[in-house]
């Protein structure tokens, strides 16, 4: 079911948190609303499942206008960061528990809830109580709880936040081979760019209550929009130069460093400029080279990832193959791919 | 379970504090079945006598009649609090309703008045509705004077159920009431036993409202009926007798402690489980 909203706006206590929104979400896709804490994120999403009322604008699922209509009758499965389970109940119950509200017969329900524990993988759990599983058990049930109504639209707010590193990865596959088996439309909040690019086709950017760019997450990460969404995409971020166009090219404030860029030709000579530096287009090739001293080495097993300062001060990442040849302290001379730089305006925009 | 300090001093001195009240007890227990000489605390003989009024009503009059009416005023105070306490205490929790910080100090306020200060007021109104000496306006009035208590618990009890559990609830296409019913109360319940035990004790053990409001009554709640054994001037008085009433009327509440000690002592943890 394709996910509609128009205009949308919410506020609260007269602040005005979201103005006028668009999104949509195609059928069976799933898409991640990413963004910073308090970007408005899941105030969007508790406007689509109703607990927030909508301010102004439109929320459509497929045709149907849902924007005033209560939770009941929206037909959402949501998965709730702490799961919210009910403590009382055994798992079978806690999955029936949107059955029962309907009065399904009881036949019903229970090849429901059979059908569902078998798709999450857990069946041999249904007899035992919330308390008693495992923080990843306990998601597979609040994601069986969600889906087993046979919901329009499925909602995840943060649903990987309470898991430790393993489990996460795990249940990152799971929730995204459910999503596909399901054929659901779905939305996950998250503000945490991995989980993003890897669960999503489509990966919304929020700040501030307004979308900065929606895209795929290959997209996203090697044409973004803006200098916001190139510092929260990728892991190790992105490093920073700031200093002025000049000749065609860029110039840290300095002049100790010239970078020939194809777009600063069109750019007025003395314009600030912020050029981005992915770490993987910062190392031992490339066609500018550049010197400075590591100030930072770190090994993550398979790779190295460098902090390098200028002499200017302004400090660019590098990722390498491990190898054990630099250490903090050493000066290094390296490269970068000029033709890899992102060039953003003083005010972030994109050029 | 073993434990780096010993128990036994503590036990020792709270033994120690506790020592009268334990005399008091023991020495209650075993003057309803022993008879002892005048002048002497020594029992010198063993007898059943003085519990004859459990069936004998010449002794000091019918004990069944008070008993009844005493389960009766409980119970009906007991549901009163426990139905007006469990869904104004949801209320002060979840519902976004208007003057909602005015009712939560109210409540306060009313906690912090003592029954003397209320009971002219009381009376008034009762004579004024037509409840005055009845037990059903004895009842409402003693039921209403402990709602503030119970109703600050249950706000407290419901406080700790996350929002997350209600929210889920609504999604899963129930209705608000439904959530209240069967996703929310269940886990008040330990909020809910507690404060029925409490309702339970202070009602049983109630003996100023009955007699300031109803005192010309054709009932007799058990307080009121102790009292009456207890009379000095009274030709059917013995004083080993009204220790037995005593007993009697005390036993429940005694037992009642006993066996749910441990939820209890719930109501003073705010609802967490301990």
């Amino acid at each position: 079911m394709q996910i509609v909203l128009k205009d949308f706006t919410k506020t609260f206590d007269g602040n005005t948190v979201i103005d006028r929104m668009n999104l949509t979400v195609e059928d069976g896709e799933m898409l991640a609303l990413l963004g910073p804490s308090g970007c408005g994120k899941s105030t969007t999403l508790f406007a689509v499942c109703g607990i927030h009322r909508v301010n102004g604008g439109q929320i459509l699922f497929g045709d149907r206008d849902v924007s005033n209509l209560p939770s009941q009758q929206r037909n959402v499965g949501v998965v709730f960061q702490n799961y919210a389970l009910y403590p009382h109940m055994s798992v079978f119950e806690n999955i029936a528990f949107p059955l029962t509200v309907r009065k399904d017969s009881k036949a019903d329900v229970d090849r429901a809830v059979r059908d569902i524990a078998e798709l999450t993988h857990i069946s041999e759990l249904l007899e035992r109580r919330p308390g008693q599983l495992s923080g990843g058990q306990q998601q597979r049930v609040a994601l069986a709880r969600a889906l087993v109504r046979k919901p329009d639209v499925l909602l995840l707010d943060e649903p990987l936040a309470n898991l430790d590193a393993k489990l996460r990865l795990e249940m990152r596959s799971e929730i995204r081979r459910i999503q596909l088996e399901t054929g659901i439309t779905a939305i996950l909040v998250t503000h945490d760019q991995v989980e993003a690019m890897s669960m999503c086709e489509r990966i919304a950017i929020m700040k501030g209550g307004k979308i900065i760019q929606i895209d795929t997450p290959k997209d996203m990460y090697s044409n973004p929009r803006t200098s916001f969404v190139a510092g929260f995409l990728g892991n190790p971020p992105i490093s920073f130069l700031k200093g002025r166009a000049e000749a065609g090219g860029f110039v840290l404030d300095d002049g100790s460093l010239r970078l020939p860029l194809p777009v600063a030709s069109q750019i007025p000579d003395g314009t600030d400029l912020t050029v981005g530096i992915r770490p993987e287009h910062f190392g031992r090739a490339g066609d500018v080279p550049i010197s400075g001293k590591v100030i930072f080495a770190e090994t993550q097993g398979r790779e190295n990832l460098y902090d390098v300062a200028l002499p200017d001060g302004s400090v660019l990442r590098s990722v390498q193959p491990a190898q054990d040849d630099v250490r903090a302290g050493d000066s290094v001379s390296w490269k970068l791919e000029s033709a890899a730089a992102l060039v953003f305006a003083e005010d972030g925009r994109r050029l | 379970m073993t434990r780096n300090y010993s128990n036994w001093p503590i036990i020792l001195v709270l033994l120690l504090i506790s020592a009268p009240i334990i005399v008091m007890y023991a020495f209650l227990l075993v003057d309803t079945v022993t008879t002892s000489p005048p002048g002497s605390a020594i029992p010198n003989g063993f007898t059943l006598s003085h519990w004859r009024f459990l069936i004998d009503p010449t002794a000091t009059g019918d004990v069944w009649g008070p008993t009844l009416t005493t389960i009766l005023f409980t119970a009906s105070i007991v549901l009163i609090v426990l139905g007006v306490s469990s869904t104004a205490g949801y209320a002060l929790s979840r519902l976004n309703m208007p003057f909602r910080r005015f009712f939560l100090g109210g409540i306060l306020v009313m906690h912090a008045f003592p029954l003397v200060t209320l009971i002219i007021g009381v009376f008034l109104v009762l004579q004024f509705v037509g409840l005055y000496n009845t037990l059903t306006g004895v009842v409402l009035v003693k039921a209403g004077l402990m709602l503030p208590f119970g109703i600050w618990i249950m706000k407290g009890f419901y406080d700790t159920v996350p929002w997350e559990i209600e929210m889920a609830g609504v999604q899963d296409g129930a209705s608000r009431f439904t959530v209240w019913r069967r996703l929310i109360l269940p886990q008040v319940r330990p909020g809910l036993f507690a404060l029925a035990l409490f309702a339970a004790i202070d009602a049983w053990g109630e003996y100023m409202l009955p007699r300031i409001l109803a005192p010309s009554a054709d009932f007799e709640v058990l307080s009121i009926y102790l009292n009456t054994v207890s009379d000095p001037d009274s030709t059917t008085y013995n004083f080993n007798l009204f220790k037995s009433v005593g007993l009697f009327y005390t036993l429940p509440i005694l037992a009642l402690y006993a066996i749910f000690r441990d939820r209890l002592m719930n109501i003073f943890g705010g609802g967490t489980k301990g």
